[in-house]
């Protein structure tokens, strides 16, 4: 019941009210003032403990330099490599099923020419993927890495139409046994994840490790921000080249000889 | 009706109703509460089991943030660590999956009837799985981290 109807006693015990107020409100300030003392002084030991444990390198911009001529035609061992590392299955139906990294021969019909590569995420500055996802679940980290955090995606599949790359798959059956690095599963869109998971452990992605031990030695990873990194180095000497970069996306994935 | 066999009769009624009392919460089937598998031996978990029966999906969600945008892959709170002390060996000697009514997360969440998500994209059992790696789950993972741990401090 509202003052307005007279009936109430609000006027006459105004007096008593606003006195008890004003004391509570006052210690309530006081009390305020050390629990925010309390707070900032928790935080501080909060974030001191927590710093060490960041894995996350936010100056950095992981990125790839891939030397199409030392790519050999036939040799699949980046995707291979993917494969095993984050337990994706060889794709039966290409329409379909998940593809991390593919190989991709490109042929000149006029000479016959043909030049081999592996496509992945391009892990791109602009990332179209992150632009249309509804949900915010496409980001890209600090450190360039482009993701999908599944727990917030819905399986839209906005990101795969905007996908330049054709990088993206959506997972259409239930799956088990996922990699516990690796987490994937039903409803979602996955792709390459510069293999995260060992990137915040020190390591090089999977499919750059087993191109050096098995492969052409095509593929070279490192922070493309450290002017003093191999990877910068000959990305400057050699001029190399992202595929569309007419579409000013920026990718993080490089190749030279193209 | 006599007044001795009126007061059996009481009598008898009285007693049957106090057998029906009796008996009824053994009838009434109260559920058995669940039997949790204990966890591997020798691992300490990250809290005590009163705050994790309460906080562990707050934990989570909190952690799955940090892990996914910061690269935070330290095991306290992470899931995988959890389904590495807490795995079932099942028949096999392996670790069982989250199909298994023996798994741990199942034995509560049946219980609770509460359906766990977590497992439709992540692994519910260790990936080095047996009974090996059930013995002794954290030697790799711990030296990997203190290897990483002491490369960032240089």
């Amino acid at each position: 019941m509202s003052c307005g109807t007279g009936s109430c006693s609000c006027k006459t015990s105004e007096p008593g009210i606003d006195a008890g107020r004003r004391a509570f409100l006052k210690s309530g300030g006081a009390f305020t003032t050390v629990a925010l003392t309390s707070t900032v002084t928790l935080m501080a030991f909060g974030e001191a403990e927590a710093a060490p444990q960041a894995a996350l390198n936010a100056k950095a911009r992981w990125g790839m330099l891939i030397d199409v001529a030392k790519c050999g035609d036939g040799c699949d061992a980046c995707v291979t490599a993917c494969r095993t590392e984050n337990g994706w299955a060889e794709p039966k139906n290409l329409a379909t099923d998940a593809q991390w990294i593919r190989k991709v021969t490109l042929t000149d019909p006029k000479s016959g020419a043909s030049k081999s590569l592996p496509v992945m995420c391009q892990h791109c500055a602009s990332a179209p993927c992150t632009d249309v996802c509804p949900t915010g679940a496409s980001f890209k980290r600090a450190d360039g890495i482009v993701l999908v955090d599944k727990h917030l995606c819905i399986g839209c599949r906005y990101c795969m139409m905007a996908c330049p790359y054709k990088a993206r798959s959506f997972i259409h059956e239930a799956l088990e046994d996922q990699k516990p690095h690796a987490p994937r599963g039903m409803g979602t869109v996955e792709s390459c994840t510069m293999c995260v998971h060992r990137v915040d452990a020190g390591q090089i992605p999977a499919c750059v490790e087993s191109c050096a031990a098995t492969g052409g030695g095509a593929m070279m990873f490192g922070d493309l921000n450290d002017p003093n990194s191999d990877i910068a180095k000959r990305v400057a000497e050699l001029s190399a080249t992202q595929i569309r970069a007419d579409l000013g996306v920026d990718p993080g994935v490089h190749y030279v000889n193209l | 009706m006599t007044r001795a066999a009126w007061t059996f009769l009481k009598l008898a009624a009285a007693a049957a109703i106090a057998a029906f009392v009796a008996l009824a919460p053994a009838s009434a089937g109260d559920a058995p509460l669940p039997e949790v598998p204990k966890a591997a031996a020798g691992t300490q978990c990250v809290r005590e089991p009163e705050f994790m029966r309460r906080n562990h999906m707050t934990m989570f969600k909190h952690k799955r943030d940090m892990t996914v945008h910061d690269g935070d892959r330290t095991p306290e709170f992470s899931l995988k660590e959890c389904v590495t002390c807490h795995a079932v060996p099942g028949a096999d000697g392996q670790a069982v999956k989250v199909s298994d009514p023996k798994h741990f997360c199942r034995s509560c969440h049946d219980y609770a009837a509460v359906k766990v998500d977590c497992f439709e994209c992540h692994a519910s059992r260790p990936e080095k799985t047996g009974a090996a790696f059930l013995d002794n789950p954290h030697d790799a993972d711990v030296a990997a981290l203190s290897a990483y741990l002491k490369g960032a401090a240089q």
